[in-house]
C-alpha cells in the first residue's frame, strides 16, 4: 500500500468504499469530539508558544543592546558627573551612543510611583543615562573600572543579571507550548489508533465479506482511512475555530502589559493555528494507516 | 481451472486430508460430499485460497495459490464467485448493494451497473426484495442474494458451500435450477453438500462428477449416488 496512492484515493470521493463500514455513531462523535478538544488545547499551546518567543525576542535583542548608567550623587555635582561620565562612554570601544536621560523622561519612569507632575529637584533621584551598544558590545568590567576611578557614585546596570533569567524563562515557556502542542498531537495519534484497532476489530465480520468478494487490503483500509482522517479533520477545524475565536476574545496588551494580556497571535501568527486541523487530519491518516495495515495483517 | 497437485492440509498438527490431486477443468460441474468435519469447507477454501495447503500446490488460473500475495489472491478472488452456507452480507447495505458490492470492491461501476443488477435480482427472484436489508431476507433468499452476488463479476468459477443447508426442498430446487444454468453458461462449478438428494437432482440435469471425502483423502464416489 503505497502512502501517494492512499493519499489521492483519500482526495477523490468514493462514496462507496466509505460506505462499506458501517457507521459508527457513537465512536464517530468520540473521536470528532477529542480532536476537536485536542485542536482547542493546541491553539492555547502555540498562543502560549507564540506569546513566550515574542517576550524571549524582546527581552533578548532589545534590552540586550542596551545599558543603564546611573550617577548617584547630590543634585550639584550632577551635571558635572554626568559629563565625566559621557566623555568615557564616548571614548569607550563598544559603544555605539550615550544619552543622558532628560527631566521629562525621568518623571515618566517615575510616574508609576509617584503620579505626574513630581519636582525631581526636592528627591534624590539619580540622573540616568542610556547606553546603547554597538557590534561586539563594550566590555562591561573595564567600564566600571573606569568609572569607579573618575565618577564616584555611578553604576553600571547592563540588564544582563535580570534578563538572563527572564529570557531563559520565556525561552523554556516556548519550548513548553511547543511540547505541549506536540503531545497533544501524539495524543491524537493514540486516540485514533485505539478508536481504528476497536472499528476494525468490530467490523472484522465486515472485512471477511469484502475479502470473500476480492477487496484488497488497500480497498479495505481506505475506507478506514478516509473515515478516521475525516473525523479528525472536522473535529480538529471545529476546535481550531472555536479555540482561535476565545484567544481573539482575551484582552489585549497595554503599555502595563503583563504576561497574560499579551497572550495571543500577532500578524501572521494567526496563519500558524490554522495548520492544526491538517495536522490533525495528517495524525490520523497515518494512525489510521498504521493501526490498519497492522489488522489486516492479524485478521488474514 | 482448479489443479491440486498432492495438496495437503494440517490443523494443529493433525492431518485434516493428504495427498490429494485433483483436476476440475472449465465448465465442470462436481459435487463434493463427506460427513460432516470431514474437511469439505476446508477443502473449498483452499480452491479460492482463504487458506494454502500446508503440503502440496493449489493451483487455480495456473497460479499458484501459495506463491501469492494477499493482494494476488484478491483479484483471483475476482475470478471465483463464492456461496458460504452463512451467507453473510453487509447488513447496513440494502440486498440491491450487496449484490453489486464486488463490482464496487473492482471499481467496475458503471452506468450499466443498474440494468445488469436489475437482471440479476429478477434472475434470483429478489426484484420485489432490492432495497431490503439483509436480516430481513428468509434464508432462501440470502442464499439467492448471496448466488447472485456471486456471479455478479460474471466469475469462470463458482464454488459454493452447503447452499442448500439452510433452505427446503422447494428452495432448493431452484437455487439448483440456478447453478445448474450458470455451468450451462460455460461455468465450473464446485458444491459441498452432504444432500444426496440434491446431487440425485442434479446429476438428471448436468453431467455432474461426485468427489467424497473419506480418509485424509478424495475418491470419486460411484454411481449409486
Amino acid at each position: 500500500m503505497s502512502v501517494f496512492s492512499d493519499l489521492t484515493s483519500l482526495l477523490r470521493s468514493d462514496a462507496q468504499s466509505v460506505q462499506v463500514v458501517p457507521p459508527s455513531g457513537f465512536t464517530a462523535q468520540l473521536t470528532i469530539f477529542t480532536a476537536a478538544a485536542m485542536a482547542f488545547l493546541a491553539v492555547f499551546a502555540l498562543a502560549l508558544s507564540m506569546a513566550s518567543g515574542r517576550l524571549a525576542t524582546t527581552w533578548g535583542d532589545e534590552l540586550a543592546r542596551s545599558s543603564t548608567l546611573r550617577i548617584i550623587a547630590p543634585q550639584a555635582e550632577q551635571p558635572a558627573l554626568t559629563a565625566t561620565a559621557m566623555r568615557i562612554l564616548e571614548s569607550t570601544a563598544g559603544v555605539a551612543s550615550a544619552r543622558p536621560l532628560d527631566a521629562a523622561e525621568q518623571q515618566a519612569l517615575l510616574a508609576p510611583w509617584f503620579g505626574t507632575g513630581v519636582d525631581l529637584s526636592t528627591l534624590p533621584v539619580p540622573q540616568l543615562i542610556e547606553v546603547i551598544e554597538a557590534g561586539t558590545g563594550f566590555d562591561s568590567a573595564g567600564l566600571r573600572l573606569r568609572l569607579e576611578a573618575e565618577v564616584p557614585g555611578a553604576v553600571l546596570d547592563d540588564h544582563r543579571q535580570w534578563r538572563a533569567p527572564l529570557v531563559a524563562a520565556a525561552n523554556r515557556l516556548r519550548t513548553v507550548g511547543w511540547v505541549s502542542a506536540l503531545l497533544l498531537g501524539l495524543s491524537v495519534a493514540a486516540m485514533v489508533t485505539l478508536a481504528a484497532n476497536a472499528s476494525l476489530a468490530a467490523n472484522a465480520r465486515v472485512i471477511a465479506v469484502l475479502r470473500l468478494v476480492g477487496a484488497t487490503d488497500r480497498y479495505i483500509a481506505q475506507a478506514f482511512i478516509r473515515r478516521f482522517t475525516l473525523r479528525a479533520l472536522g473535529g480538529a477545524a471545529g476546535g481550531t475555530v472555536l479555540g482561535m475565536f476565545v484567544v481573539r476574545m482575551l484582552p489585549a496588551a497595554t503599555d502595563r502589559a503583563g504576561f497574560l494580556t499579551g497572550l495571543g497571535f500577532q500578524g501572521s501568527e494567526w496563519l500558524v493555528p490554522l495548520t492544526v486541523p491538517l495536522l490533525a487530519a495528517a495524525v490520523a491518516f497515518v494512525a489510521t494507516r498504521l493501526a490498519a495495515q497492522r489488522k489486516l495483517r492479524e485478521l488474514a | 481451472m482448479i489443479e491440486l497437485d498432492r495438496a495437503a492440509y494440517s490443523y494443529g498438527g493433525d492431518a485434516l486430508f493428504a495427498d490429494i490431486s485433483l483436476n476440475l477443468t472449465p465448465g465442470s460441474f462436481h459435487f463434493l460430499t463427506g460427513p460432516s468435519g470431514a474437511g469439505k469447507t476446508t477443502l473449498l477454501k483452499l480452491c479460492y485460497g482463504a487458506l494454502q495447503p500446508t503440503e502440496g500446490q493449489v493451483r487455480v488460473f495456473d497460479e499458484d495459490i501459495g506463491a501469492l500475495g494477499r493482494d494476488d489472491v484478491a483479484l483471483l478472488r475476482r475470478r471465483v464467485g463464492v456461496v458460504h452456507q452463512d451467507c453473510d452480507f453487509l447488513d447496513h447495505l440494502s440486498v440491491a448493494d450487496n449484490i453489486a458490492l464486488p463490482l464496487g470492491v473492482a471499481g467496475k461501476v458503471s452506468s450499466g451497473t443498474k440494468d445488469d443488477l436489475t437482471e440479476l435480482l429478477a434472475w434470483v427472484g429478489l426484484t420485489h426484495r432490492r432495497d431490503a436489508h439483509p436480516p430481513e431476507l428468509s434464508g432462501g433468499e440470502r442464499q439467492r442474494a448471496a448466488l447472485a452476488r456471486a456471479v455478479i463479476m460474471s466469475p469462470d468459477i463458482v464454488i459454493a458451500d452447503e447452499p442448500t443447508g439452510n433452505v427446503d426442498w422447494e428452495m432448493s430446487q431452484r437455487l439448483l435450477k440456478l447453478l445448474v444454468e450458470l455451468n450451462r453458461m460455460g461455468k465450473t462449478v464446485l458444491i459441498a453438500t452432504h444432500d444426496l438428494s440434491l446431487i440425485r437432482a442434479a446429476k438428471a440435469q448436468v453431467q455432474a462428477r461426485v468427489l467424497r471425502i473419506a480418509n485424509r483423502g478424495v475418491q470419486l464416489a460411484g454411481a449409486d449416488l
